[in-house]
């Protein structure tokens, strides 16, 4: 789609787009060009000696035990997010869909946890489940069950789940509900003339109708554990105990500015690099051809 | 509703309460705690009902004075760096946004395609993928410590260009074309029908990028190294430190968690509307 009035001026446009092009040039497209020339090179950790490596921190990438282990990790964790997340979200969604009264004082309670940065998610979530002092660990002693995430590591990854999907659930929310209100309710009362129940009605119309959605928000849920949970973890679990939580964003970071290894760190951004690509291009293949039935 | 299900109806609410228990549970622990002294705090299990030491609390949280007061900073003056820089970082994206959407929208010239996509491009390139080389450009501008690198590092945004030329496109030629007759020149055309037009987008945009500024966490972990340039979410982590967990004021730690949130959710409750339509719109 293109505007067929336009205006003519030679250099007012270059001056409207100056701002942005100078912000993206020299803040993403100048140290992403870094990250790639870094990622064939290596530096002694003084930064005096650079020397063309090609391959070689690839290499050693593919052959760290540690970096194999941190992309489970974070296959395990964002599978994990996306699951409840939806899950809970689809849930809450698919009843709030069917409330008349009090919907809109549901809804912005629901909502809530977006406004919460992650790292007071994390917070909250660690000061709840804290061995010594939490709530609902002391409930879980008193039930028999020895909740400590700071030596068991799939506690630790069950507390940053919880707390990554706690924050996600109100912004799959708004798009599961929005979603269902769009489903035509000729459809449904149709379906119910014919004598389909509740559950048979969301599971034969409404969950069909819905996958658009939640084909969106599988992949929104993805991106968003790869990349905005950094916080989270910080302040959790800072990757421990061992490495059981340490995911690719705080590995680049904690590999970067805590080991100073500049090679393996860029080689590890590249390597994200792709993964936001790949899912960027399936987000907007998504986009234009719309899963359908 | 199509069929009359009264004990349905109870179960959607059933769930809808334990929906809303799961969201606020954690956030009231949190203003529970904050009213309590540290040291009923570290008794499990910890009162489950507010205490009597809420102005304390947040005196001392806050400005660092009265019978509680530790030894960290006070969140105030955190406060309003958190303010200013989410404040820029909104205004400064709706505002270069504009332009560029403008510009590629309205004005033909040589590589508008290719300055689009290039902007385009940087939904795919997230702090997270580029962090010791952005921090190094900073660095060397000698922006750390300074509101300008908190914020012109973030203040370019792909989404809002697009939403707001996906917006232009749908004007109506013909407005531009009568501004045109009327000897209009572009920026008088931006300004007096574009601007106005465009104020339910700015408005919807404005709530999703404040919080989004507001809660920003590993850029000023980066491009920040004194306190007095801490956003309030990093102060809570620095307040966390590497003690021992009994060690920490958790009133405290949980008041200025409190005082992270109220501003950020004050914006999204009192523009809920727009907020939710700029989710929308955003991912479009």
């Amino acid at each position: 789609m293109e505007k067929r009035v336009v205006f003519q001026a030679r250099w007012l446009p270059w001056l409207l787009l100056l701002p942005q092009l100078a912000v993206i040039g020299v803040f993403f497209f100048w140290p992403a060009a870094q990250a790639l020339i870094q990622s064939v090179q290596t530096e002694d950790p003084f930064g005096l000696r650079r020397e063309f490596a090609g391959l070689q921190n690839f290499e050693r990438l593919w052959q760290s035990e540690s970096y194999l282990a941190s992309f489970k990790t974070t296959a395990l964790f964002s599978a994990l997010v996306a699951f409840f997340g939806i899950a809970i979200a689809l849930a809450l969604a698919t009843f709030a869909d069917r409330i008349l009264r009090g919907a809109t004082a549901y809804r912005t309670l629901l909502i809530l946890p977006y406004a919460v940065a992650p790292v007071v998610a994390g917070v909250l979530w660690m000061f709840m489940f804290s061995p010594s002092i939490g709530v609902l660990s002391w409930l879980l002693t008193q039930m028999g069950f020895d909740w400590n995430h700071l030596i068991h590591s799939g506690h630790a990854m069950a507390l940053i789940v919880m707390a990554a999907v706690w924050k996600q659930i109100s912004y799959n929310f708004l798009f599961f509900l929005a979603g269902l209100q769009s489903v035509p309710k000729s459809l449904i009362e149709a379906a119910a003339i014919d004598g389909a129940g509740p559950w048979r009605r969301f599971w034969s119309i409404q969950f069909p109708l819905l996958s658009p959605t939640t084909f969106f928000l599988l992949v929104i849920n993805v991106v968003y554990a790869f990349f905005d949970t950094f916080a989270i973890v910080d302040a959790t679990t800072q990757g421990g105990p061992g490495q059981s939580t340490n995911i690719l964003v705080y590995k680049v970071y904690h590999d970067g500015f805590k080991n100073l290894d500049l090679g393996g760190s860029a080689a590890q951004s590249v390597v994200l690099m792709v993964i936001v690509i790949a899912l960027t291009v399936v987000q907007f293949r998504y986009v234009e051809k719309k899963v359908n039935y | 509703m199509i069929e009359n299900r009264p004990f349905l109806t109870f179960i959607s609410h059933a769930v809808m309460w334990l929906g809303v228990l799961l969201v606020a549970f954690p956030l009231y622990l949190a203003f529970v705690a904050s009213t309590h002294l540290p040291q009923d705090i570290v008794q499990a299990p910890m009162p489950l009902l507010p205490g009597a030491h809420l102005w304390e609390s947040y005196q001392a949280a806050l400005f660092g004075t009265g019978p509680l007061a530790g030894d960290k900073p006070p969140v105030a003056h955190m406060m309003i760096v958190s303010f200013v820089t989410a404040m820029v970082i909104a205004l400064g994206k709706i505002a270069i946004s504009l332009l560029s959407a403008f510009a590629v929208v309205y004005f033909r010239f040589p590589l508008r395609t290719l300055c689009f996509w290039a902007i385009f491009v940087t939904l795919m390139l997230p702090v997270e993928v580029r962090i010791l080389p952005t921090y190094k450009v900073v660095a060397d501008l000698g922006m750390l410590n300074s509101y300008a690198g908190l914020t012109i590092p973030l203040i370019a945004s792909a989404t809002a260009t697009f939403l707001f030329r996906q917006f232009f496109l749908t004007v109506p030629d013909e407005l531009a074309e009568a501004a045109r007759m009327d000897g209009a020149g572009p920026m008088r055309f931006f300004k007096d029908i574009l601007l106005p037009l465009s104020k339910t987008s700015m408005a919807a945009l404005f709530v999703i990028q404040f919080i989004y500024g507001w809660n920003q966490y590993l850029w000023p972990l980066l491009a920040t190294t004194s306190e007095s340039m801490y956003p309030i979410v990093l102060g809570i982590r620095s307040m966390l430190g590497s003690s021992g967990e009994s060690m920490v004021a958790w009133n405290l730690v949980m008041a200025t968690a409190i005082l992270a949130m109220i501003p950020p959710a004050i914006v999204v409750i009192l523009m809920q509307k727009w907020f939710v339509k700029g989710l929308v719109d955003t991912e479009k």
